[in-house]
C-alpha cells in the first residue's frame, strides 16, 4: 500500500531524510517514532505530495507521488502536525468546504457529515464555529475531514499532540474503529505506548534514517532484555560506579550532574540483578535508592536503538 | 463556469468575507469618502463661483475626472491589501497544507482567491455608482464614458490583484508579500509616471534641434502608468502630446491593454505553478 524506496530529502547540507526505505502493507497500522527533527513530518509531507523528494520514490497504493500526485492525493487523508481552522466556518460547513474540493456533490455530503461527525463524537457541535471548538474537537474534526473522500490511506502526523489524557482516549478509540474500517494508518505520535497495542508494525527514524522497524512484539521482547536503572548514594558516587563498571551486564553508564546519583542500562536477568545489588551492599557502597526508570516505551526505543539495527 | 460557481474555495471565501462585520465597515466608509469628496468637491465650487452658491454643469466634468482619479487611487491602494495576503495567510494560519492535499487543481484555488479577493473590490465600486448619479445631475458626461471607466477600473483591479496573488504565493510571510505589492503598486502608478515625465522634460531641455524633438522612452512607463490612461480617456489632447514627444502613435491605451494582459496571464500563470511543489523527478 505504501512503499517508499532510497527517499532522500535534503535542504541545503541538511540531510532530513537519508535513503529511507519502507513496505507497508494494506490494512495495517504503522507507527512512527522519532524525536522532533528525525524525518518524520518531512517523510508525511513527501507522501501527502507536499515536498518533492530530492532522490528516491514513493508510492502510495501503487501510485508515484511524483508523477501522479493527484492520483495520490485521491488515495490519502492528510493529518498535518499543526493545523489551522476558518474562523467563520461551522464544523459542518468546514467538512463541506473540504468535501467540495474532493469533487463530492452536495447531496451525498448531506449524508457522509451527519456519519463523519458521529464517528468522531462531534455530532452536537455541527452548527458550533470551529474556531471555537477545543483542541481535542478540532483534531477529531479535522481527522473528520480526513475521512470525508474514503481515503485507503490515512496519514496522521501526532494526531494527539497537545491533547489531554480524556482527549487522547477518545483520539485513540477512533483510531481504534478506524483501523477496524480496513484503513491503512501511518501514525506518528509521542503517545505511542498508548497506541502501541493497535500497532503491527513500528519503525523508529533517527536523523532522517529509519534505525528500527519490527512489530510491537518484536520490539518488546527487546527491550523486556533491558532495563534503565538510576542508583543514587549517600555521600561520593566515584566509589559506586567504579564498582558497577565492572559488571558485563552493564552499559552506558552515566553520572548526573547532583554527584550523588548515576544511571546504566542492565541487560541482565532479574536474578543477576538481584545479586549485583547484594554485592553493592556487601562491598559496603551506601545505596539509598536503586530503582528501574520511569520511562516511557518511546524513550526506551530512543535509547536502545542509537546505533542498533533491529531485524 | 459551473466549475467556477460552485467552486469550493469561491463558495468558503465569499461565505468568510460577508460574514465578517468589518467588510460591511469597508463599504461604509469607503462610500462615505467618497461622498465626503463629492460634497467637499460642489461645495468649494460653489464657493468660488463669486460666492454665488451654485455648481457650473462645466464643472460637473472636472468632478468626474477628480471622482474617476480619486477612485482608481483608492483602487490601488486597497488591491494589494486585499490580494497580497490570500495564499501567505492560508499559509500562516496554517490550513494552505490541507488544502493542497485536496484533489482541487492549483489553477482553481489561484483563480477562486482571486476573483473573491477582487470580489469585494467590484462590490465597492458598484456601490459607488449612486455616487456618480450626482455628475449626471449635472451632466458633461456621457453614459459610455462612465462605462469604459468602469471597465477600466475592473481590468486595472484583475492585473494588480494577480500580482497581489503572485507575491503571496511566492513569499512565505504575508506582511513582506503586502510589502512587495505595495512597492509594485507605487512602481506602476508613480514612478512610471515620474519616469515618464522626466523622460518627456529631459527631450524638451536637451533635444532641441529646430524641429520637434521626440523621445521614445518615455512611451513606455506612460503605457504602464494607469492614471496616465485613465486621464487620456477623458483628455485626448494629453495622447496627443505624448505621441508628440515621444514619436510612437500606437495608442497608448492599446499598449496598456497588452501589456497589463501579458504581467496579469504571466502573474497568473506563474502563482499557479508555485503553489504547489515541483514534484517532477529531474
Amino acid at each position: 500500500m505504501i512503499e517508499i524506496i532510497d527517499l532522500t530529502k535534503r535542504y541545503g547540507k541538511f540531510t532530513a531524510l537519508d535513503s529511507l526505505n519502507l513496505n507497508i502493507g494494506k490494512g495495517s497500522v504503522f507507527g512512527f517514532v522519532g524525536q522532533n527533527g528525525a524525518g518524520k513530518s518531512t517523510t508525511f509531507s513527501i507522501l501527502a505530495t507536499l515536498l518533492a523528494p530530492t532522490s528516491g520514490s514513493a508510492y502510495v497504493n501503487g501510485y508515484d507521488v511524483q508523477k501522479e500526485p493527484k492520483l495520490v492525493r485521491k488515495q490519502i487523508g492528510y493529518m498535518p502536525d499543526f493545523f489551522g481552522v476558518y474562523d467563520q466556518l461551522k464544523a459542518d460547513e468546514y467538512l463541506h468546504f473540504y468535501g467540495a474540493s474532493y469533487g463530492i456533490p452536495f447531496a451525498e455530503r448531506e449524508k457522509l457529515i451527519p456519519q463523519l461527525l458521529d464517528l468522531v463524537n462531534l455530532s452536537h457541535k455541527r452548527e458550533s464555529y470551529v474556531d471555537l471548538l477545543s483542541r481535542g474537537m478540532k483534531q477529531r474534526l479535522c481527522l473528520a475531514r480526513c475521512l470525508i473522500h474514503d481515503p485507503e490511506v490515512l496519514i496522521l502526523d501526532e494526531p494527539a499532540s497537545g491533547l489531554d489524557p480524556r482527549a487522547r482516549v477518545e483520539m485513540r478509540e477512533i483510531l481504534k474503529e478506524l483501523k477496524s474500517m480496513g484503513k491503512t494508518i501511518l501514525i506518528s505520535s509521542h503517545i505511542l505506548p498508548e497506541l502501541a497495542e493497535m500497532c503491527d508494525t513500528i519503525g523508529i527514524i533517527d536523523q532522517g534514517k529509519l534505525v528500527a522497524q519490527g512489530s510491537v512484539a518484536d520490539i518488546q521482547s527487546q527491550l523486556r532484555g533491558e532495563r534503565l536503572i538510576l542508583v543514587k548514594v549517600h555521600g561520593n558516587a566515584e566509589n559506586a560506579i567504579s564498582f558497577f563498571e565492572d559488571d558485563p551486564n552493564i552499559f552506558k553508564l552515566s553520572s548526573q550532574e547532583d554527584g550523588v546519583s548515576f544511571q546504566f542500562i542492565y541487560k541482565g536477568t532479574a536474578e543477576e540483578q538481584t545479586e549485583l545489588l547484594k554485592r553493592a551492599i556487601l562491598n559496603n557502597l551506601a545505596i539509598t535508592s536503586f530503582a528501574e526508570a520511569e520511562t516511557d516505551l518511546e524513550d526506551v526505543f530512543m535509547e536502545i536503538t542509537k546505533g542498533v539495527e533491529l531485524t | 463556469m459551473k466549475n467556477l460557481v460552485v467552486n469550493p474555495v469561491l463558495n468558503k471565501e465569499f461565505k468568510l468575507r460577508f460574514r465578517s462585520f468589518k467588510s460591511y465597515l469597508g463599504v461604509l466608509f469607503y462610500l462615505l469618502a467618497l461622498g465626503l469628496i463629492i460634497v467637499g468637491f460642489i461645495f468649494i465650487e460653489s464657493l468660488s463661483n463669486n460666492m454665488q452658491g451654485f455648481f457650473k454643469p462645466e464643472q460637473s466634468r472636472t468632478m468626474f475626472m477628480v471622482l474617476s482619479i480619486l477612485q482608481l487611487g483608492l483602487i490601488l491602494f486597497i488591491t494589494p491589501g486585499l490580494t497580497a495576503g490570500v495564499i501567505s495567510s492560508e499559509r500562516e494560519r496554517q490550513t494552505l497544507n490541507i488544502m493542497l492535499t485536496t484533489t482541487q487543481s492549483s489553477s482553481s484555488i489561484i483563480i477562486s482567491k482571486l476573483i473573491s479577493s477582487i470580489s469585494y473590490l467590484i462590490l465597492l465600486i458598484a456601490a459607488s455608482l449612486p455616487l456618480y448619479s450626482f455628475v449626471f445631475l449635472f451632466g458633461g458626461i456621457s453614459p459610455g464614458q462612465l462605462l469604459t471607466t468602469m471597465g477600466f477600473y475592473l481590468f486595472t483591479i484583475l492585473v494588480y490583484g494577480s500580482i497581489g496573488v503572485l507575491f503571496s504565493t511566492l513569499i512565505r510571510k504575508t506582511i513582506v508579500s503586502m510589502v512587495t505589492t505595495y512597492g509594485v503598486t507605487l512602481f506602476l502608478a508613480g514612478g512610471t509616471a515620474f519616469l515618464a515625465l522626466i523622460f518627456m522634460q529631459l527631450t524638451n531641455a536637451y533635444g532641441y534641434t529646430g524641429t520637434q524633438p521626440t523621445n521614445p522612452l518615455a512611451y513606455f512607463p506612460a503605457m504602464l502608468n494607469p492614471v496616465i490612461i485613465l486621464m487620456s480617456t477623458f483628455e485626448p489632447e494629453m495622447t496627443n502630446e505624448i505621441t508628440r514627444s515621444t514619436g510612437i502613435e500606437f495608442p497608448l491605451w492599446m499598449s496598456y491593454l497588452i501589456s497589463y494582459t501579458l504581467i496579469f496571464i504571466g502573474a497568473v500563470l506563474l502563482s499557479i505553478k508555485k503553489l504547489r511543489p515541483n514534484m517532477k523527478k529531474g
